[in-house]
């Protein structure tokens, strides 16, 4: 199962209280799972990624492992470590204000 | 007993407050979708408790919320607002070309008739159409091709089309875009013709041209739909030919900057707006909050400040935060960028701060109820 932890206003608007999981089938990629939670939560199309495009929105930011994936393909392996479970996947909205 | 219900948009959620008629204690709920801009809300003539809002954040985009119950519930519909074809260029704030590129739904406009059919007014502009509650959206794109399209240019707050009227003709329809101006269609939708003759902007290259102008908002009446009221960038003005011919009625008053316009729900001819001191100082004069009430469909103005502060107030009045309700003294409102809702239940002779508090208010809207 893939963890993934999406930020504050999205988890309200997806009605979820924490972490969600999801059976990701085949490749484990960046596609592959943001396709697999707007499946299961259709209301976060067009939240994280653009319709129509599926381009990453200017403000949101992925991150797994300590590492920054949001400027990797969307058709790139995530870590090993999302694809086993060990790490959640981070949908994050890029700091801004003051 | 009528009951009345005030909807007021915010940058940090949508508040509802509700009323009986006397109007005089107000119950607030909210925020409703507490964090996010709510850009407008309004709810459908042909059922009440249909509401439909603008939810929107500059990192998650835009979605689209409806209520069957007068919002205490809510659904997330659809908020897929895609341009019929190919979108082509409208000019950047600098004149260079600029693609179109949905950002936000600045207004929605449910049918006179049928609580499923939505019109949205989006940035950039153009307008959409739902005959399904808002599930699925379609544009009229006959109105973002006219032959002026690749002209228009947005304002300092974006290319929005902001202000939708739907017509008693049920072909006809007017709207209004920052900073194209206003257009009509008597078709339903299909074709549209600027109506901007008559008005003056001296901050554009051609100040009479077709199209250009800043259109902050459009009111009409219903029972003299040929009579329009505009609160343009600079100056109010009126059309009695459905936008063919406009004049200037600012009259005496000492600013005619500002955003809001509306018309007393019972007199066609007496008309509410709140002068702002000008496009580079977004607060009124003097810092007095002042309505400015003309009866007489313009050009004589009257001060109404009961209840309004008179000093240190240097509030904004945004282009979607005023509104009437349709009672017996008609009841005026307006929301401020200072978080005030500021309501009058004598037509506007004196005013009470409904909510005092709340984040800046973006839009206001009224509906009043039978119970």
């Amino acid at each position: 199962m893939i963890r993934v932890l999406l930020p504050q206003h999205l988890r309200t608007l997806a009605s979820v209280d924490d972490e969600i999981t999801l059976d990701v089938r085949g490749g484990v990629t960046q596609r592959a799972v943001l396709d697999a939670l707007e499946r299961r939560y259709p209301v976060l199309q067009g939240t994280i990624r653009d319709h129509g495009t599926l381009k990453r929105r200017p403000f949101i930011r992925y991150f797994a492992c300590e590492r920054d994936l949001s400027h990797e393909s969307p058709d790139a392996a995530l870590p090993e470590q999302v694809a086993k479970g060990e790490e959640p996947f981070l949908v994050v909205g890029a700091i801004a204000g003051g | 007993m009528s009951r009345v219900r005030v909807l007021a948009g915010t940058k940090k959620g949508a508040f509802i407050l509700t009323a009986d008629g006397k109007r005089k204690n107000w119950k607030v709920s909210g925020p409703h979708f507490a964090g996010w801009e709510i850009y407008h809300m309004k709810a459908s003539p042909a059922d009440p408790n249909r509401i439909y809002a603008s939810q929107c954040s500059g990192w998650f985009g835009q979605v689209v919320q409806r209520s069957d119950d007068g919002g205490k519930t809510w659904e997330a519909v659809g908020n897929k607002f895609e341009y019929d074809g190919p979108t082509g260029t409208h000019q950047w704030y600098d004149g260079t070309p600029h693609p179109w590129e949905f950002k936000r739904v600045w207004h929605f406009e449910p049918s006179l008739t049928d609580p499923d059919t939505v019109f949205a007014g989006v940035e950039d502009a153009a307008l959409f159409k739902s005959t399904d509650g808002a599930k699925t959206w379609t544009e009229l794109s006959g109105l973002r091709k006219h032959s002026t399209g690749q002209k228009w240019q947005p304002g300092a707050g974006g290319m929005g089309l902001h202000t939708i009227i739907l017509d008693p003709n049920p072909k006809r329809m007017f709207v209004a875009i920052s900073a194209a101006g206003a257009f009509r269609t008597d078709d339903g939708g299909k074709s549209w013709k600027p109506i901007n003759k008559g008005l003056y902007s001296k901050y554009i290259p051609e100040p009479t041209a077709e199209v250009g102008h800043c259109v902050h908002r459009i009111a009409q009446h219903k029972a003299k739909p040929n009579t329009l009221f505009m609160q343009k960038h600079w100056d109010v003005m009126r059309t009695d030919d459905a936008g063919e011919n406009w004049r200037k009625i600012s009259g005496n008053l000492k600013t005619d900057f500002g955003f809001v316009v509306d018309v007393h729900a019972h007199e066609p001819e007496t008309v509410y707006i709140v002068p702002i001191k000008s496009d580079s100082e977004h607060y009124p004069l003097g810092g007095k909050l002042q309505v400015m009430r003309s009866k007489k469909g313009g050009d004589k103005w009257q001060a109404l400040t009961k209840g309004l502060p008179q000093k240190d107030c240097y509030v904004d009045v945004l282009r979607e935060s005023m509104a009437v309700d349709s009672l017996d003294k008609c009841g005026v409102y307006f929301g401020t960028t200072g978080g005030q809702v500021y309501a009058s239940a004598n037509e506007g002779d004196s005013w009470t701060a409904i909510a005092q508090n709340l984040p800046a208010v973006l839009s206001v809207e009224v509906q009043t109820l039978a119970r």
